[in-house]
């Protein structure tokens, strides 16, 4: 991968006191007569206009290289998203970034119902009719929530099938797969506890037969109603306690294993589809592969750690590839 | 070994080599454990405290109400003359307080019945609440049974399940009768044989091994 160079700054957009002084026989003009030819025909000078335009189109580039200076984060965003795909990558792999689509639909939708909303058993009910019949766009923005609970849900599946039917769940992505069924998890677990909020009489009897199909786990079952509800029967804390598990505990936990869960997929790259033969056998001698090695063509693509890496990366005698730089 | 190359890099050099050396290395004398391995464990160990002290009352806040009982209560629900024992009469009486109509319960409630083995003079009142999984039952006259909506569970007369996925019988309140007034108190639940005992939850069956697989939970009172 080639070094990216870092933009210089231009002295335009530093504060005087901080450029970095010339090189010693740069200050001043050349002593001295002009060439003749300069005499005859001068160089056209920029004007005032021409100038500003020219530092204009650099400024982006340098504000950019100013961030970039002290973040040292192009390297890692290079490697992330120019990283290689294995061959037959199809439109099944968006299934993923589908989901977390959905999920940053729900997280910004949800933020401005919090705006409105009241968590309490005597005003629930009244703050989603006014977000509904009078909040401007409040119908909307509560529909957008609410169907995109179910869109997340189906999205999540077609993920986990997609993952399941390419075998992707397979070495050395098993910790990817448990963390994605976490979230799967914590996911039903958004859409039990939102199904409470509206706090209308669906809301509150499916709430009631949920509580009660996680009552009837033997010995702990009793005792998780028991917290769920906040006591023997669902009551003003349940509400509370649903929100605040909807709005702040499982919301927090979600994105923290979307991030350890979008980590594993560019650290170990995707699968190849199954129906996309592998170059060369999977087994191949060590010295089959140190020449694959050697002439920069080690392609063992289609399964394994080397999906994600198609062309020109050598593979070491156990054959993983280099790790993307 | 004081060579000429010691003595040019100074007195620093020389106070070194005339410091004790600890054997083994780490340990001074008298000491059973390094002076790195002490900071370690003693930071790590007031680390842990400090999250605990943090942790444990949060998290004890949350689970607390498994443990909470809360104060019995006893509504009046209509004079002893209102009720028969042939059928029942539906009364609707606040269970949960603080949550206006959502806290609201409803029981069938009747006379003892001597040809069903009761007590002529007892109070029978029968909760609505499917023990399936928690559907309002309705008294179906007609019928004479109890017949939930959800999931398709009958329930008989007195309660015993007929058919469909109910667990037990339907859960019953423990009544009273004061100056004349039919009162209500706590929940329980039956066993199949309508023994009593303490509340469950709907779909968790009761008697025999069922009491130690689904316990009873300290925030429900106790079988009369």
């Amino acid at each position: 991968m080639p070094k990216a160079r870092l933009p210089k700054i231009p002295d335009a957009v530093v504060p005087p006191p901080l450029r970095k002084p010339g090189k010693p026989g740069s200050g001043g003009t050349p002593k001295g007569q002009a060439p003749a030819d300069l005499k005859t025909a001068p160089p056209e000078r920029q004007s005032a206009g021409e100038k500003l335009l020219e530092v204009g189109k650099e400024a982006p580039i340098d504000a950019l290289g100013w961030v970039d200076q002290r973040l040292a984060a192009s390297g890692f965003l290079t490697g992330m998203l120019y990283r290689k795909v294995p061959k037959g990558t199809n439109w099944f792999y968006t299934l993923g970034s589908a989901t977390l689509f959905a999920f940053i639909v729900q997280a910004v939708t949800g933020v401005f119902l919090a705006m409105f909303y009241v968590p309490s058993a005597t005003q629930a009910y009244a703050s989603i009719a006014h977000i509904n019949n009078e909040v401007p766009f409040g119908q909307l923005v509560h529909g957008m929530h609410k169907w995109g609970a179910s869109v997340m849900v189906i999205l999540i599946f077609l993920h986990m099938g997609r993952t399941f039917f390419f075998g992707a769940y397979k070495y050395p992505r098993e910790l990817n797969w448990v963390i994605g069924v976490v979230l799967l998890i914590l996911t039903m677990t958004m859409a039990f506890t939102g199904y409470l909020l509206p706090f209308d009489q669906r809301s509150f009897w499916a709430s009631i037969v949920g509580i009660n199909i996680n009552g009837t786990g033997p010995v702990v079952g009793p005792y998780l109603s028991d917290f769920l509800r906040a006591g023997p029967e669902l009551g003003a804390t349940t509400l509370a306690r649903f929100y605040a598990i909807h709005m702040l505990l499982v919301p927090g936990a979600i994105i923290a294993l979307i991030g350890a869960h979008m980590y594993l997929v560019v650290k170990l790259g995707t699968t190849a589809p199954p129906w996309v033969k592998a170059d060369r056998p999977k087994i191949a001698s060590p010295v089959s592969h140190l020449e694959a090695g050697a002439n920069g063509n080690g392609r063992v693509n289609g399964s394994g750690v080397n999906g994600a890496r198609t062309h020109g990366e050598p593979v070491d005698g156990e054959g993983n590839g280099a790790p993307p730089a | 070994m004081a060579d000429d190359a010691n003595k040019v890099n100074g007195a620093e050099e020389a106070s070194v080599k005339e410091r004790v050396k600890p054997d083994p290395p780490g340990y001074f004398e008298g000491e059973s454990m390094t002076r790195r391995r002490v900071f370690t464990i003693a930071s790590q160990g007031i680390g842990g405290l400090a999250a605990a002290g943090i942790i444990l009352p949060a998290v004890g806040f949350a689970v607390a109400p498994i443990f909470h009982r809360g104060k019995e209560r006893w509504e009046a629900v209509g004079p002893v003359g209102d009720f028969v024992k042939e059928t029942y009469r539906q009364v609707v009486f606040t269970e949960t307080e603080g949550i206006g109509d959502a806290g609201k319960t409803t029981a069938y409630v009747r006379k003892g019945s001597t040809d069903l083995g009761e007590k002529e003079d007892e109070i029978i009142a029968v909760s609505n609440r499917c023990a399936h999984l928690g559907c309002p039952v309705r008294f179906v006259e007609a019928a004479g049974n109890f017949i939930c909506p959800c999931h398709g569970g009958v329930y008989d007369f007195v309660g015993k399940v007929l058919g469909g996925p109910p667990v037990r019988p339907l859960d019953r309140f423990q009544t009273r009768i004061r100056q004349g007034q039919v009162e209500i108190g706590p929940r329980y639940s039956v066993t199949s044989q309508l023994e009593a005992v303490r509340a469950r939850d709907p779909g968790e069956f009761t008697g025999g091994i069922w009491e130690y697989l689904y316990p009873p939970r300290p925030s429900t009172f106790p079988a009369p």
